[in-house]
This record gives C-alpha cells, structure tokens and sequence, in this order.
C-alpha cells in the first residue's frame, strides 16, 4: 500500500530560456501518495539551514549557539541572494530534484500554501512548539488547510510614518486614524510655508509584490477582504471598492505623488527621508536608518490608517520550514525548536530588528526603549490580515498587481478592475 | 576528416524547411558511424573518433534539451487535488494543449509579447548596426589614443547586462538624470512607449560595440591599396565608403547583425530588470517562458521557449538563406563558413542563453 515506486522518469530535464535552467523532474509514484499520517521526525546528524543572504550578521552568532550545544549535530548555513524570487526558486528546484541539501528552509510568508501542498515541507506538530505564546495572525501565515506547515521566525508589518514637527506646528494633535483625516491633516500641513511642496502620502505602488501589499491594505482597511473566511475570492465588493478607490483616488486629486507609481520600498523611503512626504507607509527597518537621516527626530509612527477608523496591515516575516527530502529531521525539529524560541527571536530583534513572532517582546521596556515603535508595530501585526494563502501565489499576485496597477493609473475604474480580478483569482484557486 | 563531413553535413540541406532538417540532425550522428564502419581505409574510422566527441558534446548540450524541452511542452501543469488538498505527484499529458491554449486563451499576451520581441529586435539591431558601424569606423582611424577610444568604445559590452540593467534603472528613476537632462519627469518604468523607449536605449548602449568590435576586425582586413586606388580615381568619402568599405565589411557585418538578431530575440535580463516583470509594454517571448516556469508550470512554460526556439531557428535559416548566398558571392568560402556557424551558435544561443 505504501510502496513508492519512484522511477527516474525521463520527464523533464534542462530547458532554458533567458538565462534560468529549468529543471522540472517528477517521479511517478503511487497516485497522490500523500503524509495522511503525521510525518516521523527520526534521524540525527548534521543539518543545514537555509535562508536569504544575512546582511546583518546576526544569523551566525545563533547557529554558533545552537553547534556549541550540539557538537554531533551541527547547521551548516546555506545562503541563497537576497532576491526572494531567486530564493524561492533555487527551493524549488531542490524539492524538484528532491535533493537532501537543503533541511530547514526560511520561507517568506506568503509561500507556506504552496510548498505545503507540493508537499515539499513536512506537516510539524503543532503541540510541541510555543504557538500560544505568538501573534495569532503571524501564526495563521504558517498554517496551511488547519495543519502547522511552518513555525513563525519573524514577523514584519506596515506602519504610517510620519512628520510629527509638521502636524504639530499646522496645529494636528494626533496621527490621522482614518485616511479622511489624513487628508485633512495633509491639507493643514500645505498651507504652513515648510510644508509648501510636499507631497502627502505614499506606498509601494511599482508592479510588484509591494503593490499587492499595499492593495491589500486598502481592501482590509476599508473592511474588505481578498479572500474571505474559507479562503475563497471575495474582492468585488463595496468594501472593497472603497479601499481601492482611495488609492486610485489619491492619485488623481495628489495626495498619493504621480512618481508613486514607481516606488518600491527604498524609493518612497528615499523621498520621505529628503523630506518629500508628510505620510509613509512603510516596514519598521525604515525606522533605525531614518533616524540617520535628515529627518531625524522629526518623524513618528503610528498603526495604518483605515476607511472608518485604524486600518489593518499586511504581514511580511519569515517561516520555518523542514524539507520533506530532507535527513536528521529530528535533530532538524530539535533546531527548529531552538530557532523560533523567544530567546533566539530577542536576539534577532535586538541585533537585526527583525519583528518577533512572541507577543511578549513587544512589551519588554528594554527593547522598547532601543525600539521605540515596537508598541505601535505590534498594534500593526495584531491587527494585520495575511495576504492570500494561495497555492498558487505567484499567479494570485500577479493578478492583484495587474488590476490594482490598471486602477491606480486609470486605465481602469476601480469596479471593473475589482470585478476582473474576481473573476482572475477564481480562475487561478481553481472555482 | 573533411570528407566525411561534407556529404553527411550537406545530405540534408537540399530537403529544405525547418523540419527537415531538424530530423536532419539527430540521424546524422548515426549515418556518420555507420558510414565509418563501412569505410575500409582506417581514415574514415580515425576521422570519425576524432569528430565523436565533439558530436557527443552537441548532442549532449543541445539535442538533449532540446528533445527534452519538446517532450516537457507536452505535458500539462500538475493539478490540486482538492480532496486531499495536494498537488498531484504526476504531470498529465495533453497533448498539444500547451500550445492550444498559447493562441487560444493565451493569445492576447502572447502576441504581444511576440510583437514586442520583434519590435526591439528590428529597433535595436537597426540603431546598433548604424552606431556600430561609427564606432569601428572612428575605432579604425583614431591614431592618437587609439587604445583608449577603443577600450572606452568596449566598455558597456564588458559590462554585465544585469548590471547595466540595474545602472540604467537609476537613470531612468523618476529623480533621475535622464528626467534631469530632459527636464521634465518622465515615469520611465511605467507601462507605455516610453518603457519601450528606455530598454531600447540601455540595449543599444550596451551592445553597439559589440557591432563595432565585429566590424572592426572586417576593417583591418581591407587593404589600404584599393582606398589609395579609389582617391585617385576621385573618389569622394562617401563614395569610398559606399563602395569600398561597405561591401567589403559586409560579410563581417552580417555574422554581426545576425549574431544580435539572434541575442535580441531572446532579450530577458533588460526588461525584466529595467522595467519590471509583467508589463506588458516591455513583456517579452523569454519573459513569458520565465514567469510560466516560475509558477512551477514546466509544461507551458516549454512550450514558450520551443516558440520562441523555432522563431529563432526560422530568422536564422531566413538570414542564411536569403544573405548567404551574398556571403558566398562575396567572401567565398570564408563567408559561408560563417553563416553556417552562425547557424550552430544559434542553437546553442538558444539553449545555453
């Protein structure tokens, strides 16, 4: 019953084009030949990690923790670039070619569905890791069909930046909770001779992934949603339409700068930091580096605004994942355990300021005082929406940033955009 | 060595057309070995272990993936099995469904990603093939500071077209100079003709000396006697240029142009860097071939790149057929052997690029 006939089945081998071997290769084994029983973790050895280029080098200093502890079971850490794109595809093709290489995999968030239902990462089990003691909606990112795929590493979410010395000086007591009076607070601010030129708000606007986080956080903030409870398309709705419509909106009056559609992260990050912008929406790493720049102690932050009253955010953040080809999965879970623990999270917070999954840290007065947006970012993830678990992400964004880009630079009306996309996102779930 | 490779080489040609041809050359490996055998003088036999590894090497590099891309093109994306909520372990064979749905569903984005192809190919090679020419022209004649007009010349070719992507995205930002030296702000990597415009620049700066360097080398072969017998005949520049240079540089020139043709036909790495993924301004066949492979649809994605394949290897036989002749006239034996290798490289472009 269990027999997996696995033959080298000449069904696919180097096609290239422009650059990218694509190697597709399947074994045939018995039909759908499924993990219906939970997964044995069993086997003891060395094993490897992999994630994107650490910039930081904070990552190191953990691994060597975890080898100290663990002389018979050592992490050798595999670096993939820092493009995530890429980093998913080298993934790819390692559970394509079902190579051992790889063990625990870094997964962005929005992946978990995809390599869960390739079967590419093992179901873990769900009691033996500290889930309670974490955000929920970071939690629900690693989840796939109610079974624990992944274990929450990082998190990240979006937070309104802002120019505290200009609300203040135009007579604003707060940041805007809701985007009427955002640009209510905008208009203020122009009439004040520093505030003469500037432009008021942006995102991420380029076609790219950050386009879809920025749509989503329209759709959710005006009590939209993407997909709704059970996971299926639900973005032709008024709600909906007025999340888009503000973005398409602000385009249109200028509030949201022309050249936005151009922005990804570092640009509008570039044009607060010159001092372009009144309101950013951005992740808290713009935090730390403008602090260093001209704006410094100028700004603050505060959760997102929405349609009625505080919006809702995307998540970003990381994953942990076991490979299903991989060896030495127990000592792979034994690590996973180790790496996704409250004490391995604060040191990340503290030397790479990677968001932590536990609710706890947000909280502690120390790291509060190093990180003083930690309250509001936690505020931001508490209240955050995941994006679309979708198998088929890739297509499911693609679609989002097609419509979302033709309603912000008005090629389209934001109700035939939104009706497309419907009809799009069914398409690609398969409905 | 070279008689065996003549008859078994040139057998095929006659019977024309792409298909032709393209069965041609699997066969050709085993005629070639069974011709050996039969051969009674050692020769035939020492001249075919000589060639067999080379052919093996071929067959390896190109044959191989390319038989493989033809099979893969045929089998369909692996489906969710909604039950279980697993991807099924077995791709499903359909046929030519792959190609069905490019002109059928497909169809819209795939023609303009084929419109688009063409389109930067023939502006591009056009422009490079103008700017090479006046490169390897001044390349030729500067006498002071030759070296350094032609290593400033070569630069953007030694660039790494990733890296000149990357460049030229940040002068095409919205503060960027190119917004700076026109005045005005131009949104270079939204969709419209201006991102056509924008990837057609980075392309020709990036690839005119490589024109230039081909032309170049054609340049130095033209001896100084005949432009010395055309001055005194009272040939003007232009008309030593018309008559002299141009016909003399143009074996040189088309390797050169095909070459490009054959490069620009599967242009990836610009648009996709310089503009983004997904914009239909700049989408291109290999782009489609891309973002199909990197939702994990092998099948399709194929599918793409066996079009993309035959569009090439047609431009390629259309260019040998319709100039080779030409260079036959002209170059004689040199010229020829030219195209015929511009034949191979462009498989091998093909596969390897």
């Amino acid at each position: 019953m269990k027999i997996r006939v696995i033959r080298a089945f000449p069904c696919s081998a180097a096609l290239v084009a422009a650059g990218l071997v694509l190697t597709a290769c399947g074994a045939s084994g018995d039909s759908g030949s499924g993990q219906s029983g939970p997964a044995s973790f069993e086997g003891r050895g060395p094993i490897t990690y992999v994630t994107g280029k650490d910039t930081t080098g904070t990552l190191q200093p953990v691994l060597d923790r975890w080898n100290k502890l663990h002389p018979k079971e050592k992490v050798t850490l595999i670096q993939l670039p820092t493009d995530a794109d890429a980093q998913r595809q080298q993934m790819i093709q390692n559970a394509e070619t079902k190579s051992d290489a790889y063990t625990v995999l870094s997964l962005d968030v929005v992946w978990t569905s995809e390599f869960a239902a390739h079967q590419w990462i093992d179901k873990l089990p769900e009691r033996q890791f500290p889930l309670h003691k974490m955000l929920k909606p970071v939690v629900e990112t690693a989840k796939y069909r109610g079974g624990l795929y992944a274990v929450p590493a990082s998190s990240d979410g979006g937070m309104l930046y802002y120019r505290a010395d200009l609300l203040k000086k135009a007579g604003v007591a707060g940041p805007p909770k809701t985007w009427a009076e955002l640009k209510e607070d905008c208009a203020k601010v122009r009439k004040l001779p520093e505030g003469k030129g500037m432009s008021c708000y942006a995102g991420q606007f380029q076609k790219y992934e950050g386009l879809t986080v920025n749509f989503a956080e329209a759709v959710n903030s005006a009590g939209g949603e993407v997909t709704d409870a059970d996971g299926r398309p639900d973005v032709d709705t008024p709600a909906a339409r007025k999340g888009l419509d503000f973005l398409a909106g602000s385009f249109k009056d200028g509030t949201i700068p022309k050249e936005a559609i151009t922005y990804q992260e570092e640009d509008s990050r570039q044009a607060f930091q010159s001092g372009k912008l009144l309101f950013l929406r951005n992740w808290p790493y713009v935090y730390s580096l403008a602090q260093k720049s001209k704006v410094a102690g100028k700004f603050a932050v505060a959760p997102l605004p929405g349609l009625n009253g505080p919006g809702a955010s995307s998540l970003g953040g990381h994953n942990l994942a076991l490979s299903s080809f991989a060896r030495n999965k127990a000592t792979a879970l034994d690590f996973m355990k180790f790496f996704t623990s409250e004490q391995t999270a604060k040191s990340f917070l503290q030397g790479a300021s990677l968001a932590p999954p536990y609710a706890r840290l947000y909280d502690d007065p120390a790291l509060v005082k190093q990180y003083p947006y930690l309250p509001v970012l936690k505020q931001s993830v508490l209240r955050a929406v995941p994006r679309p678990r979708v198998v088929q992400y890739g297509d499911a964004t693609s679609a989002i940033q097609r419509e979302a880009y033709a309603a912000l630079n008005g090629g389209k009306s934001s109700a035939q955009a939104l009706t497309d996309l419907q009809k799009d996102l069914k398409k690609v779930m398969g409905q | 060595m070279a008689d065996t490779r003549t008859p078994t080489g040139t057998a095929p040609r006659p019977s024309g057309g792409a298909a032709g041809r393209r069965t041609g050359r699997p066969l050709a490996p085993v005629g070639r070995r069974a011709e050996a055998a039969r051969a009674t003088a050692g020769s035939g036999r020492m001249a075919a272990l000589l060639v067999s590894p080379t052919l093996l090497v071929l067959a390896i590099v190109v044959l191989y993936p390319t038989i493989m891309a033809l099979t893969e093109s045929l089998y369909g994306p692996k489906g969710l099995d909604p039950r279980t909520g697993f991807i099924r372990s077995t791709e499903p064979f359909v046929g030519l469904k792959n190609y069905a749905d490019i002109f059928g569903e497909a169809g819209g984005r795939f023609w303009n990603a084929f419109w688009n192809t063409t389109f930067f190919t023939g502006v591009t090679v056009a422009l490079e093939t103008v700017i090479g020419m006046a490169m390897a022209l001044i390349m030729h004649r500067a006498l002071k500071g030759r070296a350094l007009v032609r290593a400033a010349i070569l630069v953007p070719w030694a660039v790494p077209t990733a890296i000149s992507g990357l460049l030229w995205r940040w002068i095409f930002n919205s503060n960027g100079i190119a917004n700076g030296l026109l005045g005005r702000q131009i949104l270079w990597t939204t969709e419209g003709f201006h991102a056509k415009v924008a990837v057609i620049v980075a392309e020709v700066w990036k690839t005119a000396p490589f024109i230039g360097l081909l032309v170049l080398a054609g340049l130095q072969v033209i001896g100084k006697e005949v432009y010395e017998a055309a001055r005194l005949d009272g040939a003007g520049p232009l008309r030593q240029f018309w008559h002299i240079t141009l016909p003399l540089v143009k074996p040189a020139l088309l390797v050169a142009v095909l070459f490009r043709c054959m490069d620009a036909l599967r242009m990836f790495d610009l648009p996709y860097l310089l503009i983004g993924a997904q914009k239909n301004s700049v989408e291109t066949l290999s782009m489609l071939a891309q973002d199909e492979a990197s939702n994990v649809r092998f099948g399709p994605a194929s599918a793409y790149a066996v079009l993309l394949f035959l569009y090439v290897f047609l431009i390629a036989l259309a260019f040998v057929r319709l100039l080779g002749t030409d260079l036959v006239g002209d170059g004689g034996a040199g010229g020829r052997r030219g195209g015929r290798r511009g034949i191979v490289l462009s498989r091998r472009a093909e596969v390897t690029a």
